[in-house]
């Protein structure tokens, strides 16, 4: 086990296996091996350039890894090799659904058609391949007008129910973070994969964002791998959390544990890797004198 | 310029006295350009030897339209255009209601078209109905249904294609061969020739549409000119440059016939006289029924999963993968189902024409098809109709105003003049209009009200 975990149950969702990730000469992702627990909120870190967008693009198949395996176990025990299938089938089969750094909507379409693109496989397969649905089955009708309550369900959640009719293009920049999420989360998926969610959102937009992944984790189970380079963000809602710099894992563990890691806060404070020892010391000195008011 | 919308009176005659200033300039600016291009002419004469013509009269036709155009524009035009932008940005909010007309157009547009045959033989009589239900009305429904077809490929998918001519020439091509060699009826050819054309539609396809953007229009252009080179050059089935003439007309289902000699001859059965526009008359209500079918089937379409993926597609490809979308087969099912009624087009061209060559399917008619579609504003029906009446009705009105060769000479042939001023037209429109007459988006999906989309956020794809 990974040192500082307190998970107590062994049931990783996702299971990333000597990873590594090529372009030309440069070796974005480094053999990185990680596991993402069922039911958690785990946080992958780093600074700028470490190759975290990299290893979503490998997970959600957008990317082919030279190298490693990518395991997805569904609640029904079902596994999938992410690293052998395309990224459409790795959503509507593995169920693992992903959101984007810079944000990808439908600018042109509504709120409300977002969401229901999101459930193109289901009301396919309910208007039989739009053949049925063309001749006006009364299967597919119903199937729309289910999608449309699930589309209301999660725009009620992420506070856009106002805006359903407006074009996806015209929201401020929060609700369109919240709206991709919500989006995803109509393909119902097992398990959400958020690229720095938080990213450029104002305090009072990032409580909201956090409060949506909170609800998101209790009332539908999905579990959630979410990119931050803000630490703050992380430490609030990730119950782990993994940290990459220069395709590398350095650390692992809760985030305390993290939050306390010499070789992290070398990172994030970017000092040189000979100096790292002395920044340790610095840290014990610190823990050590903190203790003592204890 | 920017309080016109207050003018007194001082500012008026401020605005004239500049208008007068900058027309005078106009004019200076105008005689200096123009004092050697137009002014003076050399000629050979017929010793060869050069002649100085001098055309101040030309002058100053040019340097007085330069400075009367400017006074106008400065005087009157701009404050106009200015007022009308103002009055249309406070009045915006308050215009919610539209116009009784604008809200059933389509209904009112197709109750005319309905009776517009029955109309012409009133007015023109039988005979002279021919022109304006042939050369106009069924010409105009042709294009109108090959747009609507390209509009499913570029309008809603947002997939470039140069080469949408190809299926309309597979379509004509099915009818034609497969009626005169098995003779087989219109009524069976038809929906066969529209799934020949599907089938080349996905053949095409398959390797294609791998390619975005500027790739997937060069290699759909190439498409269309190679099915028109094997329709040239595989002369033992298509006789080559000399087309397959002969093709039998179609019937009104198998009941009466449009042949003269046949006993169930249409006129002869209604007791009628004997007269080719019976026929037309029949051809423009089937042409009609076939573009009517293609916009119900595009209506319903945007309607349900596979049209809103089409849609998403144009919007954002990676995103759709994102959310399992399968964009190959999503492309595929679009540039079928337009391919699809390109051949219907196909197969009632060869219909009407009863003739079908090579040299109807060039890339021209590619380019026209699709400008018709960018015309209209891609993925709207109505504009997409009303800029094939405009382009295509265009180039025909040309035809009739014979009364330019008294003013250019008898040797003057206006149609000639159709292509210079369908590329004017363009300009124009994307000047003014640059998403086209119909910009914005209707929504397919609502929870409140349906309010259309405006151009500004809708993107025209990249594949
Ligand atoms: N498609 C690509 N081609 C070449 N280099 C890439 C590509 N994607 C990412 N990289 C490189 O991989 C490294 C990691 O990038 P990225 O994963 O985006 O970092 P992060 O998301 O952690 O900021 C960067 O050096 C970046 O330039
Ligand atoms: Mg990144």
């Amino acid at each position: 086990m990974t040192p500082g975990t307190n998970t107590m149950t062994n049931d990783p969702i996702l299971k990333v296996e000597h990873l590594s990730m090529r372009f030309g000469g440069l070796m974005a992702i480094n053999d990185f091996s990680f596991e993402a627990q069922r039911g958690d909120i785990t946080a992958l870190i780093g600074p700028n350039g470490a190759g975290k967008t990299t290893v979503f693009n490998c997970v959600t198949g957008f990317y082919k890894p030279t190298m490693g395996m990518i395991t997805m176990r569904q609640k029904e025990g079902k596994s999938f090799l992410l690293e052998r299938m395309a990224d459409f089938e790795i959503t509507r089969d593995a169920k693992v659904a992903r959101t984007f750094q810079n944000i990808r909507l439908f600018s042109g379409l509504t709120v409300l058609e977002n969401l229901l693109v999101a459930q193109h496989n289901m009301l396919m397969k309910a208007s039989g391949y739009t053949f049925l649905g063309l001749l006006g089955f009364p299967a597919y009708k119903k199937a729309s007008g289910e999608s449309v309550e699930i589309a209301k369900y999660w725009l009620e959640k992420a506070h856009l129910i106002e805006r359903a009719d407006d074009p996806a293009g015209d929201l401020p920049y929060g609700a369109q973070r919240r709206l991709e999420i919500a989006r995803a989360m109509c393909t119902g998926p097992e398990f959400l994969c958020l690229d720095e969610p938080a990213a450029g959102l104002n305090p009072r937009e990032s409580l909201a964002l956090n409060e949506l992944l909170r609800s998101i984790r209790k009332d539908s189970g999905t579990s959630i791998l979410l990119i931050e380079h803000d630490m703050s963000v992380v430490m609030e809602i990730s119950d782990h959390v993994v940290v990459l710099e220069y395709g590398q894992k350095i650390s692992d563990g809760t985030p305390d544990y993290v939050k306390n890691d010499p070789k992290v806060i070398a990172a994030y404070l970017g000092v040189e890797d000979d100096e790292v020892e002395e920044v340790i010391e610095e840290i014990e000195e610190i823990e050590e004198t903190q203790g003592g008011k204890h | 310029m920017s309080n016109i919308s207050n003018t007194h009176e001082s500012a008026g005659r401020n605005l004239t006295a500049r208008a007068l200033r900058e027309g005078f300039f106009a004019a200076l600016v105008a005689l200096g350009l123009f004092v050697l291009f137009v002014g003076l002419e050399t000629t050979q004469n017929i010793r060869n030897e050069l002649v100085l013509n001098q055309r101040w009269g030309l002058l100053a036709v040019f340097v007085i339209v330069a400075a009367v155009g400017r006074f106008l524009s400065v005087a009157y035009i701009r404050p106009w255009m200015a007022a009308r932008k103002a009055a249309a940005t406070s009045k915006a909010p308050a215009e919610a209601e539209e116009s009784f007309f604008k809200r059933n157009f389509s209904k009112i547009a197709i109750a005319a078209l309905l009776v517009y045959p029955p109309l012409m033989v009133m007015l023109f009589g039988v005979q002279g109905s021919l022109k304006w239900v042939d050369n106009f009305g069924i010409q105009i429904l042709i294009y109108v249904m090959l747009a609507w077809g390209l509009n499913i490929v570029v309008g809603l998918a947002g997939l470039l294609d140069l080469g949408y001519v190809a299926f309309y020439a597979v379509g004509a091509y099915s009818y034609a061969l497969l009626s005169q060699q098995f003779g087989l009826s219109f009524w069976v050819l038809l929906p066969l020739s529209g799934i020949l054309a599907a089938f080349w539609g996905i053949i095409l396809g398959f390797p294609v549409l791998r390619l975005k953007g500027d790739y997937l229009a060069i290699v759909t252009l190439a498409f269309g000119e190679i099915i028109r080179l094997v329709l040239i050059n595989w002369t033992e089935v298509t006789r080559g440059t000399f087309g397959v003439s002969g093709i039998p007309k179609a019937s009104v289902f198998g009941i009466w016939s449009f042949d003269v000699g046949a006993a169930n001859y249409f006129p002869k059965v209604f007791g009628l006289a004997m007269s080719s526009a019976y026929y037309k008359i029949f051809l423009f209500y089937l042409i009609l029924a076939l573009a009517l079918l293609t916009a119900y089937v595009t209506i319903r379409l945007r309607r349900m999963p596979i049209g809103r993926a089409w849609e998403a597609l144009r919007e954002d490809e990676i995103a759709c993968r994102s959310l399992g979308i399968n964009t190959v087969t999503t492309k595929l099912t679009a540039f079928a189902t337009g391919a699809m009624f390109g051949g219907f087009a196909g197969s009632f061209f060869a219909v009407r024409q009863g003739f079908v060559s090579p040299e109807s399917f060039v890339f021209l008619e590619s380019a026209i098809i699709l400008a018709i579609v960018v015309l209209g504003g891609m993925g709207s029906l109505v504009g997409i109709a009303i800029a094939a009446v405009v382009m295509i009705g265009g180039t025909e009105l040309l035809r009739e105003m014979q009364f330019l060769k008294q003013i250019f000479g008898p040797e003057f042939t206006p149609e000639l003049y159709r292509m210079l001023i369908f590329g004017l037209a363009m300009v124009i429109v994307m000047v003014w209009k640059p998403r086209g007459f119909v910009g914005s988006r209707e929504p397919t999906a609502f929870l409140k009200e349906r309010k259309a989309v405006s151009g500004t956020f809708t993107t025209e794809g990249h594949g």
